[in-house]
């Protein structure tokens, strides 16, 4: 048997979720084992019809707990991976997917995988996983009594199956006291106005060959519908922008149509950033930078002249916002 | 405050990275060494927050004696004392990493009221160091966080999630692992780099443990280096780049 961690809200299972069920499916058929799952709080009996048509035979609901709580998650995870008796715990990529799985781990005594992207089952689990960010490609071998991963998010295509509703099994964890000691105490909503960076069509992103003035590219996302400013590391550690506009490995991915690098030089850590965009359009003084290579189209130009004269055509050709 | 900030020493990468021939690790004759932007962030931290509160940050490592190196740099930042796991030429997984962490804490005089830890290291990105370090100090831990407070004997740490942060309280003692976004580390001056070259450095040797994650073999990912379609050399070039965007419909 395989068991998956899945995550949902009112909406249902979340994206990352199902790349996870794609995978342990996956996992599961070639280990010739049926597909459980394995959800918490409020509403978790809710999404078995959507976790059948993934895959999942069996649902396990545990809607004891009504706050989010890792360690209590991560428990209650280890017991009933051992009540089922699973070969594989699988959990989406996510901050909460990977502490969770932390925990079991940890308390299961083994290692846990994480961001996998293919799994080879034979006498042991052939995997492989993202280092740096995604910068290098892993193939290692993961010979636990019980294997436990992440699925690397939005590496995984989700996949329906088409298959009835999971048969629902209410599960009540049996819990410590210190399993309780972290709990979500409070939901903040963010300040920020504007497209949220992740779900903007359009990205303008400005890096160190700004030199500080986003003044221009602030303009041009003004004039298209649907855009957010982005940056790099560079132009963040420079004090330019806050680090929530940064794009790259230890900033935000993001899966616009339309990237519009500016001033940026296309390093690694940037490009894994944004490697879910649709197309990228650079804009930039050297024609050697990395970013070229890596760009469907380019304007080797100073971005403060470009980004004004594209806002004016745009203004020009009846575009405005 | 005694806090301790755990970092890794890691090859500096700004470039594409290139392999030894046996594919099982990174080539490193001409790169330089650094510890990740998430640990850069916790000893930053660390020294914030003794700054504030009072007290003392240790920063410690597991690593090869080079590593030694990776400690001088925090303490340059402001940590005050540094200890080294020499961990030899080992490999060191997580699991085993984590209990010779958990072993050093508990072997110290200190009584650590905060221990800090990248959220996920930059090389291996295993994502659970911190955690399995709490489970077997017994302590609780929250990771990811993008914002930390301190407070008498609590904790408020925020994590990011979309459109918003989640908000978690705990006691201290604490296990917290963080993101960079936290704060902007600070750039060390010449002086403190000279002062850290002093400061004192323990260190001990932990006995590697067998991990069950084994590593085959790196790949370097194929990446489309066809170069782009030139729309221009100057302003004029944004006829070229409207009449994309009218293309691909988001104007
Ligand atoms: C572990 C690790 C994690 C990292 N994570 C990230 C991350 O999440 N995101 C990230 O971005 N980076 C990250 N980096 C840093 C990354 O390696 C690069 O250093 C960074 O992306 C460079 O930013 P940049 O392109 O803005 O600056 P530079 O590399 O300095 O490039 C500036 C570019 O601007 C061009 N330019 C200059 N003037 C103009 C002008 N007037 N008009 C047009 N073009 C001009 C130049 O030709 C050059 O190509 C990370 C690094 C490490 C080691």
């Amino acid at each position: 048997m395989v068991l998956t961690l899945v995550e949902h809200d009112e909406e249902g299972l979340d994206d990352v979720s199902l790349q996870a069920l794609a995978l342990a499916r996956d996992v599961a058929d070639q280990a010739g084992e049926p597909l459980e799952a394995i959800a918490f709080g409020a509403g978790a009996e809710d999404v078995a019809g959507e976790a059948g048509d993934h895959g999942v035979e069996t649902l396990h609901a545990v809607d004891s707990l009504e706050e989010y709580a890792p360690e209590a998650y991560g428990r209650a995870v280890v017991q009933c991976a051992e009540e089922v008796g699973t070969e594989a715990v699988i959990a989406p990529g996510t901050d909460r997917g990977a502490e969770k799985l932390a925990h079991a781990a940890s308390k299961l005594d083994v290692t846990m995988a994480a961001e996998v992207t293919d799994v080879e089952v034979g006498d042991s689990y052939e995997l492989t996983r993202q280092r740096w960010g995604g910068t290098l490609i892993e193939h290692s071998r993961l010979t636990a009594e019980t294997n436990l991963l992440t699925v690397a998010a939005n590496e995984v295509s989700a996949s329906a199956t088409g298959g009835d509703a999971a048969a629902v099994e209410a599960f009540a964890p049996d819990l410590a006291d210190g399993d309780l000691r972290v709990q979500l105490t409070s939901v903040e909503e963010s300040d920020v106005e504007g497209v949220p960076l992740g779900e903007a069509r359009v990205v303008v992103s400005g890096g160190r060959g700004t030199d500080g003035d986003f003044s221009e590219l602030e303009a041009l996302v003004e004039r298209v519908p649907n855009a957010a400013l982005g940056s790099s590391r560079a132009a963040v550690n420079e004090g330019w922008r806050p680090h929530d506009d940064q794009i790259g490995q230890t900033g935000a991915k993001i899966a616009p149509e339309i990237y519009i690098p500016a001033g940026i030089s296309g390093a690694v850590q940037h490009m894994v950033g944004c490697k879910g965009a649709e197309n990228i359009l650079a804009i930039n003084t050297d024609p050697e930078a990395a970013i070229i290579q890596k760009a469907d189209w380019a304007v080797i130009a100073d971005l403060h002249e470009v980004a004004p004269a594209i806002a004016e055509e745009l203004e020009a050709r009846g575009h405005s916002e | 405050m005694e806090i301790l900030t755990a970092i890794k020493r890691v090859p500096e990468t700004g470039a594409k990275v290139s392999l030894t021939d046996d594919n099982l690790d990174i080539d490193t004759t001409s790169l330089g060494f650094t510890f990740s932007p998430h640990e850069e962030c916790a000893v930053e931290e660390g020294v914030q927050l003794v700054e504030e509160h009072g007290g003392n940050v240790t920063v410690l490592t597991l690593g090869e004696e080079e590593a030694t190196e990776q400690l001088r740099s925090a303490i340059a930042m402001g940590a005050d004392d540094g200890i080294l796991l020499d961990g030899g030429d080992a490999e060191w997984g997580p699991a085993g990493t984590a209990e010779a962490i958990a072993e050093a804490v508990e072997e110290s005089d200190t009584e650590f009221d905060l221990l800090l830890f990248g959220n996920e290291s930059a090389d291996a990105a295993n994502h659970q160091v911190g955690v399995r370090v709490a489970e077997e100090l017994g302590l609780p831990c929250v990771t990811g966080i993008k914002d930390l407070d301190v407070d008498g004997g609590t904790a408020t740490a925020k994590r990011e999630i979309p459109g918003g942060s989640e908000v978690y309280e705990v006691d201290l003692p604490a296990v917290i692992t963080v993101k960079e976004g936290l704060n902007e580390p600070r750039y060390p001056s010449m002086r403190a780099k000279m002062q850290a070259r002093k400061a004192s450095v323990a260190q001990s040797e932990p006995d590697p443990r067998e991990d069950d994650l084994e590593l085959v073999e790196l790949e370097v990912p194929e990446t489309d280096d066809s170069p782009a379609e030139i729309l221009g050399e100057s302003p004029e070039a944004a006829e070229d780049v409207v009449d994309v965007l009218e293309e691909l419909e988001v104007v």
